[in-house]
């Protein structure tokens, strides 16, 4: 029992993380039809800034505060320089996002150097709460919370402000969107920043969990949270959150028992969901993808 | 004619490779109902879709009092006063119908509320439906509120493709008797097939055909041209 809720705790905690990169990503492919492969390096430029500015400030906080500015500023270098050219294509899209992230991979090393850097919570965050055979990591609740709360946050955005009634017209027709007087590109701008962001506070929050920051970690995470919005449905956030506790489980579990086969029952929960739901498990209802 | 709403001159629009507008000549009134006639496939809803922006005129110009507007976005277009009903009607599923209102909205204000509550009283079932997922009305609902939403800006000019499309006979009364009310307030473009409707609402008209605008006049006019309706709109 003790063992199944560790699992359990930790797999949530990897499933938030992957939810923090999918749910912008599932935006961006639902509002922006864009397909964008590098939104992983977000979540390791996250991580790097995280522990960069850890290091300086010794405030965890701050800390943060830098990772989510690192992404709003490069989500919107990326969008102008790298999505813009290429809306409307998809397979200019892949060539062009894969390409770059590689790009962002690599700046990574020529900004903070080549090799692994070693990232470390603060005191107050570090060691765990005993409930009788239960051990929770306090690090690992953190994560829980910070997820839950932001998922929160972006579901009141785009249920009660008009923005966010905006954003959710934009995913089912975005033609219709600016025929009534929106200027979309504007609303594309914002999500791309917004969902980078959250990528990047991912990557800085999952640093000092694993106790180190490593370029292809974007890589890892990106192709999870590619998974996850398909399962979860394009476009949809609280998809992309059930998804995301889905692969995180499905992921820890397996780590722990078979882990050769982690990545595969990954897979085939993806292949089952294409199978019986082809739009993923939440569908958003439109008119067309114009 | 001096005061003219909007203007469009030697119009030619490409989509893709196919030449689909041919030097299309249209002229609009203000306080008028323009009806623009024409079979299937002649170019009415490429016209109004190139007026709003959404298929960019490879030349020629539109202009829309007196500022031409030819190579402005469609948001800037529907901002300049020009609210548009599409022929698929351009609903939003998965929102409710007083969402599908509010992202019409461009401003929140006094006035607009003022308008808002003159809509519901034109199209009482939408006040009922208030909570319903756009995606669940029927085709004359989801007609009634797409042409609701556009009433709910200040418009100078309304863009109304088909609106009778698929609708029972008693539903296209109301259509037509929410544009009457409509246009003591604001210019309309009406492309219609449903000549009863269209002579009903018409002052003028425009014929297309094959992408080229081939007649134009007074409604009342073609009401008595037996041949022009039999040769354009197979109609007699
Ligand atoms: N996306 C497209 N790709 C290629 N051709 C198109 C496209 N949209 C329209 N066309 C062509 O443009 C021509 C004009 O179409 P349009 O929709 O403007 O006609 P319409 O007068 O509105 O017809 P209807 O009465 O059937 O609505 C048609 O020949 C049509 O086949
Ligand atoms: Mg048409």
């Amino acid at each position: 029992m003790d063992l199944f809720l560790n699992l359990a705790i930790n797999g949530i905690a990897t499933g938030m993380l992957i939810f923090l990169i999918a749910c912008g990503l599932t935006l961006i492919f639902g509002l922006m039809d864009v397909l964008n492969f590098a939104h992983g390096g977000l979540f390791a430029w996250g991580a790097f800034v995280g522990v960069w500015a850890y290091g300086i400030t010794q405030s965890f906080i701050l800390s943060m505060l830098a990772a989510v500015i690192a992404g709003l500023l490069l989500g919107l270098i990326t969008e102008y320089l790298i999505i813009k050219p290429v809306y409307g294509n998809h397979i200019q899209q892949i060539l062009i996002t894969l390409g770059f992230m590689l790009v962002l991979s690599e700046l990574i090393k020529v900004v903070f150097g080549p090799n692994i850097l070693a990232a470390s919570k603060p005191p107050y965050l570090d060691g765990s709460w005993e409930f009788g055979d239960v051990t929770v990591i306090k690090y690992r609740a953190l994560i829980i919370v910070v997820g839950l709360l932001l998922f929160l946050v972006i579901m009141a955005v785009l249920k009660f402000t008009k923005i966010g009634l905006i954003v959710r017209a934009g995913v089912m027709n975005k033609e219709m969107v600016q025929a009534l007087g929106i200027n979309i590109r504007l609303v594309f701008i914002g999500v791309f920043m917004v969902g980078s962001a959250l990528a990047a506070l991912g990557g800085a929050l999952f640093a000092p969990s694993s106790g180190v920051a490593y370029a292809e970690m974007g890589m890892e995470f990106g192709i999870f949270a590619f998974i996850v919005v398909i399962i979860g449905g394009m476009g949809s956030v609280p998809g992309s959150l059930v998804a995301a506790l889905l692969v995180g489980l499905s992921n820890g579990f397996m780590a722990y028992y078979y882990s050769d086969l982690a990545m595969a029952v990954t897979m085939i929960l993806m292949f089952i969901v294409l199978i019986f739901r082809p739009e993923g498990l939440f569908r958003v209802s439109g008119v067309s993808n114009k | 004619m001096t005061n003219t709403l909007l203007k469009l001159e030697q119009i030619n629009t490409h989509i893709e490779q196919f030449h689909i507008l041919h030097n299309v000549e249209f002229e609009v009134s203000p306080g008028e109902v323009t009806v623009l006639l024409g079979r299937n496939g002649a170019g009415k809803t490429t016209t109004l879709r190139t007026i709003m922006g959404l298929n960019n005129a490879s030349n020629g110009t539109v202009t829309f009092k007196g500022e031409d507007i030819t190579k402005l976005p469609p948001y800037h277009i529907a901002k300049k006063g020009i609210g548009y009903v599409p022929e698929d009607q351009g609903i939003f599923y998965g929102l409710t119908v007083g969402e599908n209102m509010r992202v019409g909205m461009r401003k929140e204000d006094d006035a607009t509320k003022e308008r808002m509550e003159w809509v519901l009283e034109l199209f009482p079932d939408l006040k009922k439906f208030w909570k319903k997922p756009g995606g669940q009305l029927s085709g004359g609902q989801k007609q009634m509120l797409s042409i609701a939403r556009s009433y709910v800006n200040e418009n100078d000019l309304l863009l109304i493709d088909e609106p009778s499309k698929g609708l029972a006979p008693v539903i296209v009364e109301k259509v037509i008797e929410s544009i009457e009310k409509m246009k003591e307030k604001t210019t309309v473009v009406l492309v219609e097939q449903n000549f009863y409707m269209a002579s009903r609402l018409g002052d003028r008209f425009y014929i297309l055909d094959d992408g080229m605008t081939v007649h134009h006049g007074d409604m009342s006019a073609l009401r008595e041209d037996e041949e022009l309706k039999r040769k354009y709109l197979g109609i007699a």
